[in-house]
């Protein structure tokens, strides 16, 4: 039973880091489009600013496994 | 000029395709090797006996009981993202590393093969036995003794440690040919591995260092250069399932935990008086100062943390995603699961070279950026502001 709950808090961690880095790339496309000579740079911001996120989801997957009693 | 620079920019560009061509296809070969157990069945006509054994075996070796058992794709999957006393080759062979321990009576050395793979005993200042990669002390009634296996320091060459001692050689000879280049034909053009490694040195340089560091960067460049072609050199062998790779060695916690300590004495030691100031007198009212400062002093400590769990989690979780799919054609003991599994491994592989090389790169972007932090002066506009 434990393991489906775990399972269920990856999943919420997934959706979030999901909605976080869609905005994040969507808005440095959008960026990119609008002045591709400046795409180097948004693309390293864009990078660095999906790291942050997905770490936020990493912290809850790794959460999620300790809780899952997988160690 | 522009000629000149787009000519470049096309020569770099085939060299980064035939790259990832190069890698790609040792992936392929390398996956193609992977389900090589069922290839055996294939041939056997898939008697029932052995797809049993096919199953057990693909459990890794350690596990040499042929009966009944279920295949257990949790206990595989963590078995082979953790580090092992004996590192895999094929079938039932295996290296047999040395393992090394220290007891309250003294230090002991002997090769892992004596466990055999976890069966056996082996009698040297007390009685140990590896359970579950743990060497372990077990008394005379052969039970595990928790309060003397305490007491066990392992200091063993395990598979993580020989693969870094592999890295270390490897980039050792990858950068001592390159820097004998350029003190034979000075700073020139480039000649051979030069070739391929200087672009990346620029990049480094100039997309990670000049940008965040400002211009104390060349401080800092050995550093830099370092940690990023070691994380990124031990992802990719990682990613390599046969016998020069397949550690988890990023994926180890305790890797990643002296990576991210380095960079953040890195940054304390090179804390100059406005980094300081920050933490001990931001600008805010003073009513707010027992609020702020051990907030400032929490972030010193959550910003390297959040470096380590970021590598650690990103290259296991890539290394559970393709050995929950391999597992699945074993979950499903079907041929047409396999199948369609295959290409997805693929697939999931030639992310796992990309995630391997983004994670060098935010590894070592995040601590220019903290260390550029620490050391750059206050801007005169925010002088001027206080």
């Amino acid at each position: 039973m434990t393991g489906s709950i775990a399972a269920i808090g990856a999943g919420l961690a997934a959706i979030g880091a999901g909605l976080g880095i869609g905005r994040i790339g969507g808005s440095a496309m959008e960026g990119m489009a609008r002045q591709p000579e400046a795409a180097n740079k948004i693309q390293t911001a864009m990078l660095i600013a999906a790291a942050f996120v997905e770490a936020v989801a990493l912290f809850a997957v790794v959460v999620a496994l300790l809780g899952n009693g997988a160690n | 000029m522009t000629h000149l620079n787009n000519l470049k920019s096309i020569n770099y560009t085939i060299k980064t395709a035939l790259l990832t061509i190069v890698f790609s296809i040792v992936s392929v070969i390398s996956f193609a090797n992977q389900p090589v157990t069922s290839e055996h069945t294939d041939s056997a006509a898939a008697t029932v006996e052995n797809e049993h054994a096919t199953a057990t075996h693909a459990e890794g070796s350690h596990e040499e009981n042929h009966g009944e058992e279920k295949f257990d794709a949790n206990k595989t999957i963590m078995e082979h993202i953790a580090d092992a006393h004996d590192w895999h080759l094929f079938g039932h062979t295996s290296i047999h590393l040395p393992v090394i321990i220290y007891t309250d009576k003294g230090l002991e050395t002997f090769s892992s093969g004596k466990f055999n793979h976890g069966h056996d005993a082996f009698k040297g200042n007390y009685t140990y036995k590896l359970v579950h990669e743990k060497i372990k002390v077990v008394n005379e009634a052969g039970e595990i003794d928790e309060e003397a296996s305490k007491k066990v320091l392992d200091f063993s060459i395990t598979k993580n440690v020989a693969t870094l001692f592999i890295a270390v050689i490897g980039l050792l000879l990858i950068f001592l040919t390159v820097a004998k280049g350029y003190s034979k034909r000075g700073i020139g053009a480039p000649k051979g591995l030069q070739s391929w490694i200087e672009p990346i040195i620029i990049f480094v340089r100039d997309d990670i260092a000049k940008p965040n560091l400002g211009d104390k960067y060349q401080k800092f460049m050995p550093y830099l250069l370092t940690v990023f072609f070691f994380i990124w050199f031990i992802n990719v062998i990682g990613l390599i399932p046969f016998f020069p790779g397949g550690a988890n060695v990023t994926g180890n916690i305790a890797v990643t935990l002296v990576l991210a300590v380095i960079t953040f004495l890195i940054t304390n030691f090179n804390g100059n008086k406005n980094y300081w100031g920050h933490i001990f007198t931001p600008h805010v009212p003073l009513w707010l100062y027992p609020l702020m400062i051990p907030v400032e002093i929490i972030g010193i400590f959550t910003k390297p943390f959040a470096l380590m769990i970021r590598l650690f989690a990103n290259i296991t979780a890539g290394h559970i995603l393709v050995l929950s799919l391999v597992c699945l054609a074993f979950i499903f003991k079907s041929y047409a699961v396999g199948a369609v599994a295959t290409p997805l491994i693929v697939f999931i592989s030639a992310i796992e070279l990309l995630v391997a090389f983004i994670q060098a790169f935010i590894f070592t972007i995040l601590s220019a950026l903290f260390i550029g932090m620490a050391v750059q002066e206050p801007e005169h506009g925010e002088e001027a502001h206080h």
